[in-house]
């Protein structure tokens, strides 16, 4: 487990321009640069949202990393509780879903 | 001269981000009307600048080397961070003073050990209420953090502390000083719970707040925040800092839980200055 090294990764990419560029030019150049498990590495590696989510990185961190990958707010929201239903509850840090999975955003209700 | 002006406000990026998708638009824009009228009575206090008591989330600070409060003192910053696309903020730069902001600095430190920075990005959580109180960006701001995201946190009492030293900072130079603290109450922000909130417990809270109740704001732990408010309301400490600042109840107060897109309930108000 190394989520300080997975988030570190994340907020360097959130807030440098450089790293973005390097993010989208040669991933693995990126991955290369941080003590990730493998579970991380992928997850990191395919934009896995939800995995992200449940490995415990900060939403404050990975919300904006969703955005970096064009995904919209809702789509955002979905893709981290369809992470909770594949891979169960967040495994670390203070983001843990609470609510059963239930959309609290009328504006964002799929149905 | 002294501290004027008191406020707190809501920082949500969904405030600018998604405003223009909310269904309750009357609600939506009974919040802005409030805003505004924050914002002309920040500007009939004849302020000269602008502290914002704030609680980033990991824009500048990170748990490689986390502080548990940091003041900018730059002549000017950067912001927003985040994609101003996402947060329809454009990005710019904003107006700091490095004098002004040294001497508080300087003040603070006789009882807070407060880092400084001369370099700060401005996230959200500054820009948003930047956009609404100051839009024309023509009052300068000192950046005040508040560690509210990156456990261990700053203990409630410390934040306390920290909001009384910025008053003896502000009541110690010559300027005419605002101040405004940004923060939610409960919520869960960028969880898939985004959009729920503990109206109870927030009206509670604001009661506190409102009334000066320092040991009624000071007796929540950390895991009652948590299980009742969310992560997001570890930023109750940018309100307890500024009602220590202040030292008056609250002039007025707008609360709605009704802007779940909002992700908070949304909060404005303006406090006495005693």
């Amino acid at each position: 487990m190394s989520l300080y090294q997975l988030q570190k990764s994340l907020f360097t990419l959130n807030r440098e321009p450089v790293a973005q560029a390097q993010f989208k030019a040669d991933r693995e150049a990126f991955l290369d640069q941080y003590e990730l498990t493998d579970e991380e590495a992928q997850a990191l590696r395919d934009g896995d949202i939800g995995l992200l989510y449940v490995l415990g990185v900060n939403g404050q961190i990975l919300m904006h990393f969703a955005a970096f990958l064009g995904i919209a707010w809702f789509d955002y929201l979905e893709l981290m509780r369809q992470g909770v239903s594949r891979h169960g509850p967040v495994r670390a840090g203070v983001y843990a879903m609470t609510g059963g999975g239930a959309s609290f955003t009328p504006e964002g209700d799929r149905t | 001269m002294s501290l004027v002006f008191a406020g707190i406000c809501s920082h949500g990026p969904g405030m600018t981000g998604r405003a223009h998708l909310v269904q309750n638009t009357e609600r939506r824009d009974e919040f802005f009307a409030k805003l505004d009228m924050l914002r002309a009575e920040l500007r009939e206090s004849g302020a000269e600048a602008l502290i914002v008591v704030a609680a980033e989330h990991f824009a500048n600070f990170f748990m490689n080397n986390m502080p548990a409060f940091c003041m900018g003192i730059a002549d000017h910053y950067e912001g927003p961070i985040e994609d101003p696309a996402w947060l329809r903020i454009p990005r710019r730069r904003i107006p700091g003073n490095s004098d002004l902001s040294g001497r508080l600095v300087r003040e603070v430190m006789q009882s807070v050990d407060t880092a400084y920075a001369e370099e700060w990005k401005f996230d959200h959580g500054i820009m948003v209420p930047l956009n609404f109180l100051t839009p024309d960006y023509d009052l300068p701001v000192v950046p005040a953090n508040i560690n509210c995201q990156g456990p261990p946190l700053t203990p409630l009492s410390r934040a306390w502390a920290f909001g009384e030293a910025l008053r003896r900072a502000c009541d110690a130079v010559p300027e005419r000083i605002a101040l405004i603290g940004t923060g939610g109450i409960s919520h869960w922000p960028a969880t898939p719970d985004s959009g729920k909130i503990n109206e109870a417990w927030d009206r509670e809270f604001l009661r506190r707040l409102a009334q000066q109740d320092k040991a009624g704001l000071l007796t929540y732990s950390d895991e009652e925040t948590y299980r009742e408010g969310g992560q997001g309301a570890f930023e109750i400490r940018t309100h307890i800092a500024t009602a220590a600042a202040a030292r008056g109840q609250a002039a007025w107060l707008y609360y709605t839980a009704e802007l779940p897109i909002f992700a908070v309930g949304c909060t404005v108000g303006r406090l006495e200055v005693g």
